[in-house]
């Protein structure tokens, strides 16, 4: 019950010293965009025109006060999701963000069931 | 001339290849004494496929335009270094160093492996065998480096700048021997299923294998990564790229071959599930290795793919995989495992249970847009953000796990938990409040690295104390695991990095830096023109002035632009510059960062491979 | 046992042929998943300064063909002839867009190969043609006259092209 406690406090306390989140850093969703012309580069390492021509495009959209989402929407309307290195949540993508989790949680079963076994096989 | 020579060789092995599938085959039914003309067969096979390999560097080194291999990715003016380097740098050439591997593990298996079963031995040596006849003849019906070109061109095609620097050039080989190198515990897999020899005995003749290739595995990423930081420009070492995930996917298995190896050679427990890790590794590489050269996914890793090629692989590994599923079906049976809760199997169980999440992610990022462009037909990107965002949370308590799984005592000794808790918890204070904040999530990764790294480094201190080390090498592959996510982290939250255009003569303030673009200066060199440009970043806190120059390198063979990043490593921070021109105008864009710990980073990856370095070697005594 | 069985073997079978499928498939990336969409509206300057040319200004034309093009540009000299041809369509007119050019650069490119475009407008710095989901140079966009997107070219236009426009905009009077 202490434990729980002690570890319910470190908790809470860390997140009081957790920073929030800032204004949009350019940067951060420069990363998040493929530059379509090159051979696997996000825009913010790509020195391509295409790849120029979209930060400003990012820019202006910051400046007039958008949020990522809305940039990363419009962007993906003109040009299709492939351009968001983050896969959008939606039916196309659906397994490919919820199995990783199915795995994980499969596997912890498979664990508590080994080491509960003992239990079942332990009375004759 | 040399076309014929690796022909002929290549001719020669196909056939002592057979032989040897022939004679081992035969020698089954009689395994009383291995047949000395296995040994003997075994030992040509190896000369021969050594010998092929130098006569390809030989044509490399000469450039012999004649042979198709050195005609595409050579050229005259290219310095010695990277013309013998370029030899395993391409499609074929690479291929040939596959087989290198494959044979040399099957010769030395047949040879180290004392104590083992002959049967065992046998068929190991049998299905090793198939494996190198699949491969030999791929390379020689579809992707043969000693092809013909007549007539002979008289200057080469050239090799891709980028590729031409010495970390690119060992990083290859040093995965060969990892993930090619798991071809052999994956025939001793099936071959231990077939010849039934099993438990203990079975654990210990792969563990050395096992440790072998994992070690190389683990350099050879690094390295990679090494290269991709300091070569590639854009300031990072990991893209999540597909060729990237290709070698990382193996290394998950082998870790969890590794640890689980432990269990079956201590308690006899886990056979069936070490046999899966065991077919999976080897099945993760040629997978990997369909995915990047098939062309069925865009990378950045530049081998020219070819559908044929895909084609082909894709057909080996379809055998490789129903027939290694037929025979583990057909042979493996039920297990009853009883574990105890707090005991080193469950926790062995557990870092296989997150190895086994790492690599389904890894796995799944990797090949979902292929799902989704034949079944859908919509292209999707999967890149860094997927991965960031699914893995990183897990590993904290994989950090959590890793510390406290070498201390079974820890139910007993709580108030130490606590305690190193609490000393965890009050560094990373210390970290945020003489720097900056950083995300939850962040403060979390820093706080159980921390606690993995403290109780790391009380094991190592009580080893020293006592005089005895017998868990060394385990203490410094976790100690260098939690010291990496620690230094990652720190430099994921402390990166600095601006992007601004600037013209000749150009100062410019920000953070506390200042940066003043000196000058610009033209230079021709052995196969390149360069324009460098001259910057001083002064640093407003320390007053000290550093000079970086990053270039813009134009290539004629091929011709190709490349972007040199000016690299200044130091012990707490690296300064990086990249420039590039805007097109049609005098104005440069720059790229500046300031990486802390860059070389902390590299360090304790290089402890976690030493870790197993250092197995080896006391396994030699 | 069996249903597992048969199970563990359908799996790698699915994901194999998957795999053999995508061998064949292999396209490069483009923008033809644009098709059917409606161009945003947009504002851009003609390249004498002069006007201001709108989105709905197009929408008199039975069909427009939008083309980004610069006199630096390689390709675009390739494609000119068939911009020419074009123009003679009389359900056609041609919005020439100039992509991070120079006005005079622009100028002589026309005078030397002729000037195809009803419609000359600017793109200075290259942010309109994020609007239109442009990502080359040259790219040319066919709209009907509610601006919705009937085809996309990526890169110069070929002969092949060039017919598909024509035979596109006769049998859809």
């Amino acid at each position: 019950m202490n434990k729980l406690f002690l570890i319910f406090w470190l908790y809470i306390f860390t997140f009081n010293i957790s920073a929030k989140s800032a204004n949009i850093n350019e940067i951060e969703i420069y990363k998040n965009l493929r530059c379509l012309v090159c051979q696997g580069q996000s825009i913010a390492d790509s020195n391509s025109e295409f790849a120029q021509t979209i930060k400003l495009v990012v820019k202006d959209k910051i400046k007039e006060g958008k949020s990522k989402e809305v940039i990363y929407e419009f962007l993906a309307s003109k040009y299709g999701d492939w351009i968001l290195y983050r896969p959008p949540l939606n039916k196309t993508n659906f397994l490919l963000w919820s199995i990783p989790y199915l795995v994980l949680s499969l596997g912890g079963l498979i664990i508590l069931i080994l080491t509960k076994k003992r239990k079942n096989t332990g009375n004759n | 001339m040399l076309s014929n020579i690796g022909n002929s060789l290549i001719t020669i092995n196909l056939f002592l290849t057979l032989s040897i599938i022939y004679v081992s085959a035969n020698n089954l039914k009689n395994y009383k004494v291995i047949s000395s003309r296995l040994f003997k067969l075994s030992l040509y096979q190896t000369t021969v496929t050594i010998m092929s390999f130098f006569t390809l560097i030989t044509g490399f080194i000469i450039s012999d335009f004649s042979l198709t291999a050195v005609f595409q990715n050579s050229h005259t003016l290219k310095p010695l270094f990277y013309k013998i380097s370029g030899s395993w740098g391409n499609h074929e050439g690479s291929l040939l160093l596959w087989i290198n591997v494959l044979v040399i593990f099957s010769y030395l298996f047949l040879l180290l492996n004392k104590k083992s079963n002959n049967n065992y031995k046998i068929l190991t040596l049998l299905i090793q065998n198939i494996l190198i006849f699949g491969f030999l003849l791929f390379l020689f019906a579809n992707s043969n480096p000693f092809s013909l070109i007549v007539p002979a061109p008289l200057e080469g095609m050239g090799l891709n700048p980028i590729l031409q620097d010495p970390a690119l050039a060992i990083h290859p080989p040093m995965l060969y021997i990892g993930f090619v190198g798991s071809s052999i515990y994956f025939s001793a897999a099936i071959s231990s299923l077939l010849s039934e020899y099993k438990g203990k005995s079975f654990a210990q003749s792969i563990r050395p294998w096992v440790l072998v290739s994992w070690s190389f595995q683990t350099l050879g990423i690094i390295i990679g990564s090494i290269w991709a930081y300091y070569e590639l420009g854009w300031g990072g070492f990991w893209f999540w790229d597909p060729v990237e995930n290709a070698s990382l996917m193996p290394w998950f298995a082998m870790t969890a071959l590794l640890h689980s190896l432990t269990v079956l050679q201590n308690k006899n427990a886990l056979y069936s599930w070490v046999i899966v890790l065991c077919l999976s590794t080897f099945t993760l590489s040629v997978t990997g290795t369909f995915l990047v050269r098939s062309g069925v996914l865009n990378s950045v890793h530049t081998f020219a793919s070819d559908p044929s090629r895909g084609l082909y692989i894709l057909i080996f590994l379809s055998l490789m995989i129903f027939s290694s599923l037929f025979i583990y079906l057909k042979k493996s049976t039920n297990e009853n495992y009883r574990l105890k809760g707090n005991s080193r199997e469950t926790f062995i169980l557990v870092n296989n249970w997150f190895m086994a999440f790492f690599l389904f992610t890894v796995l799944i990022g990797t090949v979902y847009p292929i799902f989704t462009e034949v079944i859908s037909n919509t292209k999707i990107s999967v890149g860094p953000p997927f991965y960031n965002i699914v893995i990183i949370p897990i590993i904290i308590p994989f950090l959590f796990f890793m510390a406290l799984a070498p201390n079974l005592q820890w139910t007993k000794k709580v108030f130490t938990l606590i305690i190193i808790l609490a000393l965890a918890s009050f560094l990373n204070l210390v970290i945020i409040y003489f720097f900056k904040k950083y995300s939850l999530l962040s403060n979390l990764i820093v706080i159980s690295s921390i606690f993995l790294i403290i109780y790391s480094a009380k094991d190592l201190l009580s080893s020293l104390k006592n005089k005895s080390f017998p868990n060394l090498s385990r203490i410094f592959s976790h100690l260098g695991f939690g010291l990496l996510i620690f230094f990652i982290s720190i430099n994921h939250n402390f990166t600095i990095e601006e992007d601004f255009n600037l013209k000749v003569g150009d100062k410019k303030k920000f953070e506390n830096y200042s940066i003043h673009f000196v000058s610009l200066k033209t230079d021709k060199k052995q196969n390149y023109k360069s324009i460098t440009g001259i910057f001083n970043i002064n640093n407003l806190n320390s007053l000290s002035t550093k000079e970086l120059t990053p270039e813009i390198r134009i290539y004629s063979q091929p011709e190709t632009l490349t972007y040199e990043a000016s690299i200044r490593s130091g012990l707490t921070h690296d300064l990086y510059l990249t420039m590039s021109n805007i097109s049609r105008t005098n104005i440069y864009n720059i790229k500046f960062q300031k990486k802390p710990f860059m070389l902390w980073i590299w360090i304790s990856a290089i402890m976690i491979s030493v870790g197993g370095f250092l197995r080896i070697f006391k396994n030699e005594r | 046992m069996n249903v597992k069985n048969i199970f563990l073997f359908i799996l790698p079978a699915f994901i194999l042929i998957t795999f053999f499928l995508a061998l064949n498939k292999n396209n490069e990336y483009n923008t033809q998943n644009l098709i059917g969409n409606q161009l945003s509206d947009f504002e851009l300057k003609t390249l004498d300064n002069e006007k201001i040319i709108r989105s709905s200004d197009l929408k008199i034309n039975k069909f427009t063909l939008i083309n980004f093009w610069a006199s630096w540009c390689a390709p675009c000299r390739t494609e000119h002839n068939y911009l020419i041809l074009l123009k003679k369509q009389k359900q056609l007119k041609i919005l020439g867009i100039n992509f991070k050019d120079k006005k005079i650069q622009a100028l002589n490119f026309l005078e030397e190969l002729g000037n195809p475009y009803y419609y000359l407008a600017k793109d200075k710095n290259g942010k309109a043609s994020i609007e239109f989901g442009v990502y080359g140079i040259p790219e040319s966009i066919l709209i009907d006259r509610n601006l919705n997107i009937i085809m996309k070219f990526i890169g110069p236009l070929n002969e092949e092209d060039y017919k598909k426009i024509i035979q596109y905009i006769n049998n859809n009077e």
